[in-house]
């Protein structure tokens, strides 16, 4: 029997994850590689809505936020333990999202966008207005992530537990892909009136999809909070959020594996364009340009069609 | 099967479908015939949910079904083909025909995610069968194939076996030739045949009139909305008021 190519993705993938500590030489790759799998989980539930299922958003990095900012407050002003602190983040995003998601995902195209953006922006305000218990622009500092009272410190035993995670969240996606549900939301992109003659709750299906990916992102907020150990509103902004955009549609829509290496290309770039002081910004709307128009697919979508066209 | 009572439907001034009444049986093949613009399309919006009737009602299996969202109607038994493509490029053959049984399987984002064995096994025979629906429309050997690289006549018969995958008690064809030529029409025909056969009834919509005059049991004849006539295809042909809607007023 053949391996599906998921399943050989999802070993390379594994094999790389493993390998990787070997290759890094010191905690600043460590850090780099963290951060890489981190934003990769978020870009893979964003995939999920964006590329699989056709609906566009702009405003994730809030629902991120919301996670970063519950966890850094809870465990900060509240004493809460952080595992707690990341559910009940995970827990108030998944409540928002789904109450904003009814009326939001009726709106189409440039409309869902615009929705979405201003979703965004206002999560955005509220964390850099309420200074009292966010700290506002100045940013607050947040304790170490702990599980059971064992806190989890350091490069290694962070690397190794986003690591795991991506894992988990890649077989879980390809999972869905591949399942009734998966094939319901694709069909909502391919043709949503098709997928409600098929018996497709097209309304629910969106609502969830809108609501899984926003709890990922809330739930990889949070993770990230504890692991950087210190929170500026930044990471709740619109430059956040269409840099996770970006990682998507770079990487490929709906493809699982591009979700992972448009994060990995764009959470490099920075580290290399650090001379650049400030023209990062600028450099990003230029990839996504550029993609736009000489990849439209994204590179793994292309890379998989130059290699099926070989083959024949 | 199917009752429709003095429906219409208004698009602002316009009156698309205008006091349409007609009754389908049960395991009968019924078309809906008429000239560009009469309102076919419209009365098949009307009838699967897609646009709610003005006025009027429509009683399908036994219960009131104006102005029910086409998914509900799917779970009623109801499915249908559309006279332009609906299929969804971005999935491969089988996949689309896989997504006509959204309704018999456990669509849970949960239950996708975690790929429980009893959902894995659900899936392969699903698999299994969406294969057999295309083999008996006749696209088989596009099992592997990405929809988007697949020819025009070979993308309606697959929309065809989408809307037989939903086991439908109605299935409604809007034109299911249109654009086939002379052999495929021919092809269309027969196929339409076999779905009747099993026991589905059906409703089509078309313009070829050989196709409509050798399988239907009954023709319901619009013009500008209204209905002009209706019978079997003996008696449809013969109706002056036919002859001269299709061919002029002079004829």
């Amino acid at each position: 029997m053949t391996m599906k190519p998921t399943t050989r993705g999802l070993i390379l993938l594994a094999v790389v994850l493993a390998a990787l500590p070997l290759a890094l030489p010191n905690a600043y790759y460590y850090d780099v590689a963290i951060r890489i799998a981190i934003n990769a989980c978020v870009a893979i539930g964003l995939n999920l809505l964006i590329g699989y299922t056709g609906q566009i958003s702009l405003g994730h990095a809030g629902f991120f936020g919301i996670g970063a900012y519950a966890s850094a407050i809870l465990t900060a002003h509240y004493g809460w333990p952080p595992g707690l602190a990341l559910l009940a983040g995970g827990t108030a995003t998944g409540a928002l999202a789904f109450a904003v998601a009814r009326p939001i995902l009726k709106l189409k195209g440039h409309y869902l966008a615009m929705a979405t953006l201003g979703l965004g922006i206002i999560l955005s305000i509220v964390i850099v207005n309420e200074t009292a218990i966010t700290g506002g622009p100045d940013g607050m500092s947040v304790d170490a992530f702990s599980v059971l009272g064992l806190p989890i410190a350091g490069d290694g035993a962070w690397y190794c537990a986003v690591a795991v995670l991506l894992i988990l969240v890649t077989k879980t996606a390809l999972n869905l892909i591949d399942s009734p549900a998966g094939r319901a939301l694709q069909a909502i992109h391919g043709s949503e009136i098709a997928a409600r003659v098929a018996g497709v709750d097209t309304t629910a299906f969106k609502v969830r999809i809108f609501v899984l990916s926003a709890v990922l992102a809330s739930v990889m907020g949070s993770l990230t909070a504890h692991y950087v150990g210190f929170l500026t509103p930044g990471v709740a902004g619109f430059f956040h959020s269409i840099e996770l955009v970006t990682m998507v549609v770079l990487g490929g829509m709906a493809s699982v594996f591009g979700s992972i290496l448009g994060a990995a290309v764009l959470t490099m770039l920075p580290q290399l364009l650090s001379a650049l002081e400030g023209w990062e910004t600028v450099v990003f709307g230029l990839i996504l340009m550029l993609t736009m128009i000489f990849l439209p697919r994204g590179i793994v979508p292309t890379l998989r069609l130059k290699l099926a066209k070989r083959e024949n | 099967m199917l009752k429709v009572n003095r429906l219409s439907k208004t698009f602002g001034g316009v009156k698309a479908v205008q006091d349409v009444s007609f009754a389908v049986r049960a395991g009968t093949i019924h078309a809906v015939i008429g000239p560009n613009g009469a309102g076919k399309t419209t009365l098949f919006n009307l009838i699967t949910g897609v646009y709610t009737p003005s006025d009027g009602e429509i009683v399908f299996d036994g219960a009131a079904a104006a102005g029910t969202s086409p998914d509900q109607l799917a779970r009623r038994g109801m499915s249908r083909t559309f006279q332009n493509l609906q299929v969804c490029m971005n999935m491969s053959a089988i996949e689309n025909v896989m997504v006509g049984a959204h309704l018999q399987l456990d669509t849970g984002l949960l239950a996708g995610m975690l790929r429980l064995p009893r959902l894995g096994n659900a899936d392969r025979a699903c698999r299994a069968e969406a294969q057999r629906l295309m083999e008996f429309v006749g696209v088989g050997k596009y099992r592997d194939t990405h929809a988007s690289q697949m020819p025009y006549g070979a993308l309606k018969r697959l929309e065809i076996a989408r809307a037989l995958a939903a086991r439908p008690k109605l299935l409604l064809l809007d034109e299911p030739a249109a654009g086939l030529n002379h052999t495929e029409t021919g092809e269309i025909e027969a196929l339409i045949r076999k779905v009747a056969d099993s026991g589905v009834t059906v409703v089509l919509v078309e313009h070829d009139m050989k196709l409509v005059m050798n399988l239907s049991d009954h023709i319901l004849v619009l013009d500008y909305g209204r209905k002009l006539a209706e019978g079997t295809a003996a008696e449809v042909r013969a109706n002056p008021d036919v002859v001269a809607a299709y061919l002029g007023a002079s004829a």
